[in-house]
């Protein structure tokens, strides 16, 4: 296991909001973390991609602490989309993706044919190759959701973390979003996503995580994971559990 | 567009560093300033130990002052912050003042440090106050509090000690009357501070996309920030030795540089130290040429055109 956390506790101003979890993540796989607001799947996310530090336990890559790599090296083995980001001024979109290449370039950030090479093609993967002159500001948040993606994937991780990378996004572009993700993924790349929307994770995803009050409740395959009892336990809800008809995944409808 | 405004920029500022020699209480024709850098020339005094290290003061002191405020605005990501509003320019003059009153025999070459000293202090302040996370207004108006604040401090000392008043009016509003070689040769050391700028251009466009972005991309963005900041305050406190506060140049210069050729700091740091310096040799060929013989000093100029900017900036920052 690559990614792995021991006996993690992180949270915000002393207040531990991931209680002492343990996890190790399924390499190869599209991991998703659920549960309801509050329940720490962000912050234990931001954890593993070391924008917060542990207050207690730690995290590991590749069986060394996460906070002992150099950031540059580790930038070029994990990536992270956050839940929001600012708007910046005076940035063009194929400036903002080409960012995600400055892992590998030098101290002046000059790209060279390969760096060129993959910007071109993840921006056509995210479908924002013909905004690339437009301002990121001028853009709507659906489409700046995609720009973000981009300069994420431009990053070339073998891990990917994404923070509900469908918000602000139409549905249209949710679902061209997660066949996105399966194709990166047959590539070979680990994805570990927050995600609102359980029946989109049941159906996208192999491997679901789902947390409560700062624990891990039950992870597994979406068929083990998804059953009326975790709904109730979890979410407090009635409901039921049924086939989706074309991905045959199991899918919740609430009573 | 943008990388076309490099050279326009360029050929402004070498416009005007010859407007600058050229005009003054006494305007000379073209000819008569190449004759006044030999010795011995009628114009050599006005010239060369006038005009031109006061003109090249001037083109500097504005680089780097805008210089500083793209480094802050960078880092705290808020359009309304730059060291003279945030009160760390009258920081530190607050400091030289203090020392010119208090040690009116001491050595001026100490200047520069007493104003980093000042300068320091005053930016721990806002630190101390308005902690890492407070809100771009909060920061703002807690640092315009504190510049006046620190302005009717140097009030207090030069109605306490008036004797030493003529040295320390000369500071307040930040003029470049009488500053000549010595001045410059203050300077010079400070100057190494534009290259440690430069060399963070590419670490700046990472943080100005928020911390959790910039630390995935390998950032290191509490190092960053801090020696940004250093290196804005030791920006800011050099000239603030030499020339007094100058407000605004930093709050205004990055901010219509930043309109001009984008947000990339590859190009915008540089392009900014041409803006600032374009903003501080026209207002002081302004305060120069208004009234002769009588001079404005420089920094009444900017803020007359900087103030009503930050109230706009102000009003349009939600």
């Amino acid at each position: 296991m690559s990614l792995s956390t021991h006996n993690l506790s992180v949270g915000y101003h002393d207040k531990a909001i991931v209680k002492q979890v343990n996890l190790s993540i399924p390499e190869g796989k599209i991991i998703a973390l659920l549960g309801p607001n509050g329940c720490g799947k962000s912050t234990l996310l931001k954890a593993m991609a070391r924008i917060l530090s542990p207050m207690e336990g730690h995290v590991q890559w590749q069986g060394k602490n996460l906070h002992s790599i150099a950031s540059k090296k580790l930038a070029q083995q994990l990536a992270l989309l956050p839940q929001t980001q600012p708007i910046p001024e005076g940035i063009k979109v194929k400036d903002l993706v080409a960012y995600g290449r400055s892992p590998y370039t030098g101290f002046w950030g000059r790209l060279n044919r390969q760096d060129q090479l993959i910007i071109d093609s993840v921006m056509h993967e995210t479908g924002i190759t013909e905004l690339a002159d437009q301002l990121v500001s001028e853009l709507s948040g659906g489409q700046r959701q995609r720009v973000w993606l981009a300069m994420t994937l431009a990053q070339d991780t073998p891990y990917l973390l994404l923070d509900e990378p469908t918000t602000y996004m139409d549905l249209s572009h949710q679902v061209e979003l997660m066949h996105l993700l399966r194709k990166l993924n047959k590539q070979g790349k680990t994805i570990i996503t927050v995600l609102h929307d359980i029946n989109q994770a049941a159906r996208y995803c192999d491997h679901l995580i789902v947390m409560k009050q700062g624990s891990i409740i039950t992870q597994g395959s979406p068929d083990s994971v998804l059953t009326q009892t975790l709904m109730k336990d979890v979410f407090s809800l009635n409901a039921q559990i049924h086939r989706d008809p074309i991905a045959k995944t199991p899918m919740c409808v609430v009573e | 567009m943008a990388t076309r405004s490099l050279p326009i920029l360029l050929l402004i500022l070498l416009g005007l560093l010859v407007a600058n020699l050229m005009f003054g209480a006494v305007s000379l024709p073209f000819k008569h300033i190449i004759e006044g850098f030999q010795v011995g020339n009628a114009n050599y005094f006005t010239i060369h130990e006038y005009r031109f290290p006061r003109t090249i003061l001037a083109m500097l002191v504005g680089a780097m002052m805008a210089l500083a405020g793209a480094l802050v605005q960078g880092v705290i990501r808020n359009p309304l912050a730059s060291p003279d509003v945030l009160g760390v320019s009258h920081g530190a003059g607050l400091a030289a003042v203090f020392y010119m009153t208090f040690f009116p025999s001491a050595d001026i070459s100490w200047l520069p440090a007493v104003a980093l000293i000042g300068s320091l202090i005053a930016a721990l302040m806002l630190w101390w106050l308005c902690g890492q996370h407070s809100s771009t207004i909060k920061l703002a108006i807690t640092g315009v509090a504190l510049a006046a604040l620190y302005a009717s401090c140097i009030d207090f000392l030069m109605l306490v000690k008036p004797l030493e008043i003529n040295n320390a009016l000369l500071w307040l509003t930040g003029s470049l009357w009488g500053r000549g070689w010595n001045q410059l040769a203050m300077l010079l050391p400070w100057l190494l501070l534009i290259p440690c700028a430069l060399w963070l251009a590419k670490p700046l466009n990472l943080i100005y996309l928020g911390d959790d972005s910039a630390i995935s991309l390998g950032v290191k963005a509490s190092t960053l920030r801090l020696v940004s900041l250093a290196i804005a305050v030791g920006l800011t406190a050099s000239c603030v030795a030499i020339c007094g506060p100058i407000g605004f140049l930093g709050l205004v210069a990055p901010h219509l540089t930043r309109k001009l050729v984008g947000g990339r700091h590859q190009l915008l740091l540089p392009s900014t130290m041409l803006v600032g310096a374009i903003l501080l040799l026209l207002a002081d060929l302004a305060a120069r040429t208004i009234d002769p013989p009588i001079e404005l000093p420089a920094g009444i100029m900017t803020a007359i055109i900087g103030a009503p900017y930050f109230l706009w900036l102000l009003f349009r920052t939600k």
